[in-house]
């Protein structure tokens, strides 16, 4: 058997050949520049030790971007996840059409983060905006939605797990559609109703689908780009922008590669050890029946 | 239940409708419905049209197509868009597959090496290498071309592919392996004839997962095509919603056409893009 062994390992030059040069290469290559003072073009650049790192800590404009992508990551995970489940549980009763219902909801997960915050535009534009319009029915002085910080991270949160709320539901409706009839039959018979068997039954044998849904939800919402560059590009002055969205402004508009790099290598730090900690945290309370 | 019935007919006489749940179902498809309908409304208004968005035009405009498909640049768009996503599914496929057979059939401490690998360069987040793979690329001379972008889309989705494709391959029967090797095949013989075929449905599901990400790809599209004769359909539809005097009625045209194809595909196909989703949570 070791011929064998030997043989297949070769199957794994092509795909490592290319994740090394493309991921791992531009990792090392990121993790360096980061200890470098450089604009990203000109042939000279510097070198600046830790100092990228401690202007991070002192960089005002980073932390906003920080608790955005904090906001952005956890708020949406909330409210997709709550969403989810309810539309599943929705989905799941047998009634007429709930197989429509089902793929109008998963019908925005198809389209690009970018599109989709472009025809959110439609609604939240000052001038003939639909918001507006609505407002204006009810006498009510028209709204610049997007020109506070506050709003525009709120809506970016909400057009998010708005968008994305179907990724949810099929997980959580593949889990509830695992769970064996055996077990509500038994919990009859014992004399549990409605809400004790949700409690009892549903909700902690959905727990794989719950751990899958919030990872994949929590790293979706903390790389969140294409949506905020749709809707405000980070503005109005920086208040809404993500790490994402701040280090490529950093990068292209500021001319700042050495401490793009920085705050991307800080980027992919806290991602690591958010995704870690879940991973343990869920593989830890998962229960078998 | 009276005896004798199938069992779809069971679940045909459970399926009622009551008031409230007809009244949600409309409400829910309506708000997640409402964002196309406008897009396409719009679409068909002229541009000094400034009825609610909400309403329907009231009469036959098709000019914001026409002028797109005349100028040609959705056709440029479209092609450069399936150039590219048909490269870099055939390189996530491929190289995903014979990675996954041997992360599946090996069972060494190099194959534990590379699993934990592989999942952990799964969650760097494109952006945070953002300037080392944007200065890598300049020094290869790949900025706005099709390979270049080919190469770092399809990097950042092998490992999403290797793991779909090794927990299929592990429910395969080493049995099948182990006879034709018996039978003189050689490993890559098996590979050929005796995995490769039995791959179909997680390759499908491969495919329609990495071509969605990839039509719909934004971050580095916009970084490295740099011509506009090297747009991608995204990159077509940003530059009409950020150009300095925007038409929204043309941009929204423009729109459609370009989600247009997601959007008959998803319709038609449904039940794999559902599929995908499940298959690639990891768990």
């Amino acid at each position: 058997m070791k011929k064998r062994n030997r043989h297949l390992n070769y199957f794994y030059i092509p795909a490592l050949c290319l994740m090394l040069f493309f991921m791992v290469l531009p990792l090392c290559n990121a993790l360096r520049l980061s200890f470098i003072k450089w604009n990203g073009y000109s042939p000279k650049s510097s070198f600046y030790g830790v100092k990228n790192y401690i202007d991070i800590v002192k960089d005002k404009n980073f932390w906003i971007s920080f608790w955005n992508t904090i906001l952005y990551g956890f708020g949406s995970t909330l409210l997709q996840n709550v969403f989810g489940l309810l539309f599943a549980l929705f989905v799941n009763a047998r009634y007429k059409g709930n197989n429509i219902v089902r793929m109008f909801i998963y019908l925005p997960v198809m389209i690009s983060g970018l599109v989709m915050g472009y025809i959110l535009y439609y609604f939240v534009q000052y001038n003939h905006g639909i918001f507006n319009e609505i407002l204006g029915c009810f006498g009510k002085a028209p709204v610049d939605w997007l020109a506070d910080g506050g709003r525009g991270r709120t809506i970016i949160t909400l057009a998010n797990s708005w968008q994305f709320v179907g990724i949810s539901m099929v997980m959580y409706l593949a889990g509830l559609q695992g769970i064996s009839k055996m077990y509500y039959e038994a919990a009859e018979i014992d004399g549990a109703a409605g809400w004790n068997k949700f409690k009892y039954i549903t909700f902690p044998l959905l727990a794989p689908a719950v751990s899958s849904s919030v990872i994949l939800n929590l790293i979706g919402g903390l790389k969140l780009n294409d949506i905020i560059i749709a809707m405000t590009k980070g503005g109005p002055a920086l208040k809404t922008h993500s790490l994402s969205t701040y280090i490529s402004y950093l990068y292209f508009d500021s001319e700042k590669a050495g401490y793009a790099s920085a705050v991307g290598i800080v980027m992919f730090v806290f991602i690591f050890i958010v995704s870690t900690i879940l991973n343990k945290y869920f593989r830890s309370r998962e229960v078998e029946y | 239940m009276t005896k004798g019935k199938m069992p779809s007919e069971i679940v045909e006489d459970s399926k009622k409708s009551t008031w409230w749940s007809r009244i949600l179902s409309v409400i829910i498809v309506l708000s997640f419905v409402l964002p196309i309908y406008v897009l396409l409304s719009m679409s068909f208004k002229n541009s000094t049209d400034f009825t609610s968005r909400l309403s329907l035009p009231k009469y036959f405009y098709p000019d914001n197509y026409i002028t797109i498909l005349k100028s040609g640049i959705i056709f440029r768009a479209y092609a450069n868009t399936l150039i590219i996503a048909g490269g870099t599914i055939g390189v996530e496929v491929v190289f995903g597959c014979m990675a996954a057979y041997a992360l599946a059939r090996n069972q060494s401490r190099f194959n534990e090496i590379i699993r934990n690998f592989v999942l952990s360069v799964m969650i760097i987040p494109a952006l945070s290498v953002l300037v080392g793979v944007y200065s890598l690329i300049v020094a290869i001379h790949g900025i706005s071309t099709h390979w270049a972008l080919i190469a770092v889309s399809s990097a950042f989705g092998l490992p999403m592919s290797i793991y779909m494709f090794t927990n299929f391959i592990v429910n395969i029967p080493r049995a099948l392996d182990e006879a034709a090797t018996i039978d003189g095949a050689s490993t890559f013989q098996t590979f050929w004839y005796i995995i490769l075929p039995q791959l179909k449905p997680v390759t499908a599901t491969v495919v329609i997962l990495k071509g969605i990400s990839a039509w719909n790809d934004y971050l580095y599209p916009t970084y490295f095509l740099q011509k506009k004769e090297m747009y991608t359909v995204v990159l077509m539809i940003k530059q009409y919603f950020s150009a300095t005097n925007v038409d929204l009625h043309g941009a929204a045209a423009a729109a459609i056409l370009g989600m247009l194809p997601v959007i008959i595909l998803y319709l038609s196909l449904q039940k794999y893009f559902i599929q995908g989703t499940l298959d690639s949570a990891v768990k």
